[in-house]
């Protein structure tokens, strides 16, 4: 009787309670005997390394994985619930907003936060009403483009508003969203968590799964912990005075000492050299992407660039690949103190240019195929006689990465599609290694990726400069440049405005030199 | 069940569609009397099938590049009719007017490759207008009339192995010809494994593998004989020899070679291909193009076989191939495919086709049948991939060493 009496009072104060859920898939347990309590009106955080569980349990939560096929209680509101899809979870006002958006880029901003809702006048859609509806919710995420706007001419960050917007439109109580800025820059995502706190505050619950834990600390009431499916502990983020640290070692389930491996740079001599390097937009004619950029890598050197997305970092470095992007102007490229002119992919490889992508899934994987293909596609000739693929040396040289990059994987045989980020991640990099690169560059090479593999990534960054190789990294996280990078370039409106060794750059110069233009390059750009 | 899977290596719904193959014949068998596996008939399923076979072979190559060929029946009957007049009106020589032929494709399918590869236009437009152009240009050409051809041609469209040596009963270079294909699928099989347990791959256990290998050469043996011991002056046909040469040089090309992996490369991701080194535009042009010479040597075997080029010859062919691919495994949205998946595809349609003549079966009947295997072979596929299991037999022809277990669906 008295626990029921104490459940009673519960209700008022949770407003959702997951209880020993446990979710199979074939061979694996993705979630054993997982609870979690979120009260009403908080922001609760789920943190866990990739492949913990984290999405899984919110896929149990809403339906995606429908009541039946995994064990444990939901309890929702005070009544359990089971709900078989989407629909009934959306209807109950829980909405989960997925890490790839789920906008139609061809649609309008409007019709796309009505897209299956819309306003219907005898079954007409009534217009005036669906953009007057359209424009009070942009307005309440803070959002002031027209309603009729089409959703691929506005940036990522707005489209995550809109996302938003569409979730306040079903009436949301219990608003979930799995690595809201992950593709953000820094005032996109300063913007969405200052309106995570207004929601808060109109008394929307929301559980927020991110890397990012400096905007957890930051946003979160409490932390829930999953590690290896399992849930480890919730931490109260203000009565246990939670840091960073503090979260990564329940994580990882250790003290991690130090968020990058010890390192003692060996800088050689100068490897490659850019000069006055221009590219014009492939989409935008006339529009300069990289604009006179000038600068320099030496061997045994790590040397990072900053940039707010759209600056034009990945631009400059895939037009440096081999011309892989936009109409190249101008501009010179000396390796090892010789002017090279590499006009396609395959040059820039010859010439020992190696460079792994910022989007592993879209640009740097075949997800169809396994491991040992994809380790060697970059360089099919080493392994080959007479344009004839050895698949003996090919086993070979994948299980060697295998092994040297502890790659979590049963064989080289499994497809790369089944790899958790962070291994991901390792296969990329095993592609590119193969190459033998004098000069590798890395296009946030970490992103999506959990806190015990981003550590490994780094060893592996470092070794490759030790052993005498250029690395230029690209990163939207400044911290990671700051602990990486010997030195530091910044890039602002596709010019290059600054270079900072390692001693004299921290976040706050870094950020003006990425935000201003020098007159120089104003002028230069004009 | 165990057992079975072991010897499969993998997933016994993966050999879906052997099973499908191996139960339609077994079903005819009994139901036309043993008429579907006499001589003379596996003999004509050959003969009267391997053109499409032989196409179906591009247009794996195709779809795996994440295009498709609607002009193959046109560009087959285009360089019928040419090589048919150019040995009618020049007395040229077969042999050369074969060649001939083979180039006129190659210039047909640079043409199409052109379009699809540098300009950018899909291939599914290029091929459409490529289907009306080059159906135009056969009945512009022979002013749609029927153009028979030489007795000498015929021989790879209806020509057997000759008889050599003593009268053994059986047709001797059929047999010599099976010897061959099972001693080299015993080698082939030996010199994996041992390949295999050196570098600690070996997956299968030995035992699977011989059951695998003898099931194999089992079958090998039984069609040499049934196609050996048939009416005199028949026997293994030219056309079946000219396609299990290119099932051998094509299976080799897809998986073993630089091209063939780029194809898939292509396919399954062409940003991070590009960005990997692989020459997208190429790959596109070359697969095109191997198409349109492969449709050439088919309308040629057509040709051949039915002693005349005439205007309609080769009208839906295309939907035969596409069918016999994707019955194979191949996915829609490229990447996926294999050859001997697509041939057991077209196989699986031909022995259709076949029983069910045998039994009587009308034309409309017989296309409803057709079609509602099509979209039952893709339903699978498409639901297995939903339930995370590999495409039937698309994934395990690539690669039968693979281990089945998944490792981890729950990836953030």
């Amino acid at each position: 009787m008295l626990s029921d009496v104490g459940r009673w009072q519960l209700v008022s104060d949770v407003i959702l309670e997951m209880r020993n859920i446990t979710k199979e898939f074939p061979g694996v347990k993705a979630l054993e005997n997982v609870s979690m309590v979120v009260r009403r009106g908080e922001v609760h955080a789920i943190c866990g390394e990739n492949g913990a569980g984290k999405s899984t349990l919110m896929k149990v939560l809403s339906g995606v994985w429908p009541h039946g096929s995994y064990t444990g209680e939901i309890i929702y509101d005070g009544k359990p619930v089971e709900f078989k899809n989407i629909r009934q979870s959306e209807h109950a006002g829980i909405v989960i907003i997925h890490q790839e958006l789920a906008l139609i880029p061809e649609l309008s901003i409007a019709e796309n936060i009505f897209l299956g809702n819309e306003y219907v006048k005898s079954g007409v859609i009534d217009w005036v009403e669906t953009n007057r509806k359209a424009r009070e919710l942009l307005a309440h995420v803070g959002l002031n483009d027209e309603p009729q706007t089409a959703i691929k001419n506005i940036g990522v960050g707005k489209q995550q508003l809109v996302e938003i917007a569409k979730a306040l439109n079903k009436d949301v109580r219990l608003l979930i969203l799995d690595e809201p800025t992950a593709a953000l820059n820094e005032d996109d995502s300063q913007h969405l968590l200052g309106l995570i706190d207004e929601l808060r505050r109109k008394g929307i619950t929301c559980i927020i799964i991110s890397h990012k834990l400096n905007e957890i600390e930051q946003i979160a009431d409490s932390i829930t912990i999953i590690r290896d499916g399992q849930s480890v502990e919730t931490l109260d983020v203000k009565g246990d005075k939670v840091d960073e640290d503090r979260i990564i070692r329940g994580m990882v389930g250790r003290e991690m000492s130090s968020r990058f491996p010890d390192y003692t740079p060996a800088i050689g001599d100068k490897f490659v050299e850019v000069r006055d390097w221009t590219v014009e937009s492939p989409v935008i004619p006339g529009r300069m992407v990289c604009k006179g950029s000038n600068f320099y890598v030496r061997r045994g050197e790590i040397v990072g660039f900053a940039g707010l997305m759209g600056a034009g970092r990945t631009e400059l470095m895939r037009s440096i690949f081999g011309q892989s992007y936009g109409i190249f102007r101008s501009g010179e490229l000396f390796l090892d103190g010789k002017p090279v002119s590499l006009r396609s992919v395959p040059a820039a490889i010859d010439a020992g240019i190696g460079y792994v992508t910022e989007d592993r899934k879209v640009l740097g994987l075949n997800l169809l195929d396994d491991i040992k293909t994809t380790t060697v596609s970059a360089k099919l000739k080493k392994i080959s006689k007479h344009s004839v693929v050895d698949r003996r040396a090919e086993f070979e040289a994948a299980e060697g990465y295998r092994k040297s990059l502890r790659t979590k994987t049963p064989t080289v045989n499994e497809g790369v599609g089944k790899l958790s980020g962070g291994n991901q991640q390792k296969v990329v990099l095993a592609k590119w290694l193969f190459t033998d690169p004098e000069l590798l560059i890395l296009d946030e090479p970490t992103r999506g990726i959990d806190v015990g593999a981003k550590y490994e990534i780094y060893g592996i960054i470092q070794e490759l400069a030790k052993s005498g190789k250029a690395v230029i990294v690209v990163s939207s996280e400044l911290p990671e440049l700051l602990g990486l990078s010997d030195r530091i370039y910044t890039i602002c409106e596709g010019a290059i405005t600054g270079c900072l060794a390692k001693g004299e750059a921290t976040q706050e110069n870094l950020m003006k030199l990425m935000t201003t233009l020098s007159d120089r390059s104003a002028a230069a750009s004009a | 069940m165990k057992k079975l899977k072991d010897i499969f290596g993998g997933d016994t719904r993966q050999f879906g569609m052997i099973f499908a193959l191996v139960a339609l014949i077994v079903f005819f068998q009994i139901m036309t009397n043993g008429l579907v596996l006499k001589p003379e008939n596996v003999i004509n399923i050959f003969n009267g099938n391997s053109y499409i076979l032989v196409m179906a072979i591009g247009m794996v190559l195709v779809i795996i590049a994440g295009h498709i060929d609607l002009s193959v029946g046109s560009v087959a009957a285009a360089v019928g009719i040419v090589v048919a007049l150019l040995m009618r009106d020049t007395g040229m020589h077969w042999v050369v007017a074969v060649l001939v032929g083979l180039v006129v494709g190659a210039i047909i399918g640079a043409w199409q490759g052109f379009w699809v590869a540098y300009v950018g236009i899909p291939a599914f437009i290029v091929t459409l207008s490529g289907m009306m152009v080059f159906r135009g240009l056969n009945q512009l050409i022979g002013k749609s009339n029927t153009i028979p051809v030489g007795e000498d041609f015929q021989v790879i469209g209806a020509g057997y192995l000759p008889e050599i040596g003593p009268n053994t009963g059986y047709n001797n270079l059929t047999v010599l010809l099976g010897l061959i294909l099972v001693a080299s699928v015993v080698f082939g099989a030996v010199r994996t494994r041992r390949n295999q347990v050196k570098i600690g791959a070996a997956t299968d256990s030995a035992t699977a593998l011989w059951i695998r290998t003898g099931l194999i050469s089992a079958a090998i043996l039984a069609v040499t004989l049934l196609m050996a011991s048939g009416r005199k002056g028949t026997s293994f046909p030219v056309s079946g020899l000219i396609l299990g040469a290119l099932v051998l040089i094509y299976g080799f090309i897809s998986t073993r070679t630089i091209i063939g992996r780029h194809v898939y490369a292509v396919g399954g991701n062409r940003h991070a291909a590009e960005l990997s080194g692989v020459r997208s535009k190429r790959v596109n042009f070359l697969v095109m193009m191997n198409m349109s010479i492969l449709a050439a040597l088919a309308g040629m075997m057509f040709v051949a076989r039915s002693n005349a080029s005439g205007p309609f010859d080769g009208v839906g062919w295309e939907l035969d191939a596409i069918a016999a691919v994707f019955i194979g495994g191949a996915a829609v949205t490229g990447g996926v495919g294999t050859v001997i998946g697509s041939i057991v595809g077209g196989l699986v349609m031909a022995v259709l086709n076949n029983g069910m003549q045998l039994l009587g079966v009308g034309a409309d009947l017989t296309q409803i049948i057709k079609g509602l295997v099509l979209l039952i072979a893709v339903a699978f596929d498409v639901y297995n991939k939903m339930q995370g299991r590999p495409s039937i037999i698309g994934l395990l022809m690539r690669n039968s060493k693979k281990a089945a277990a998944p490792v981890s669906d729950k990836a953030a």
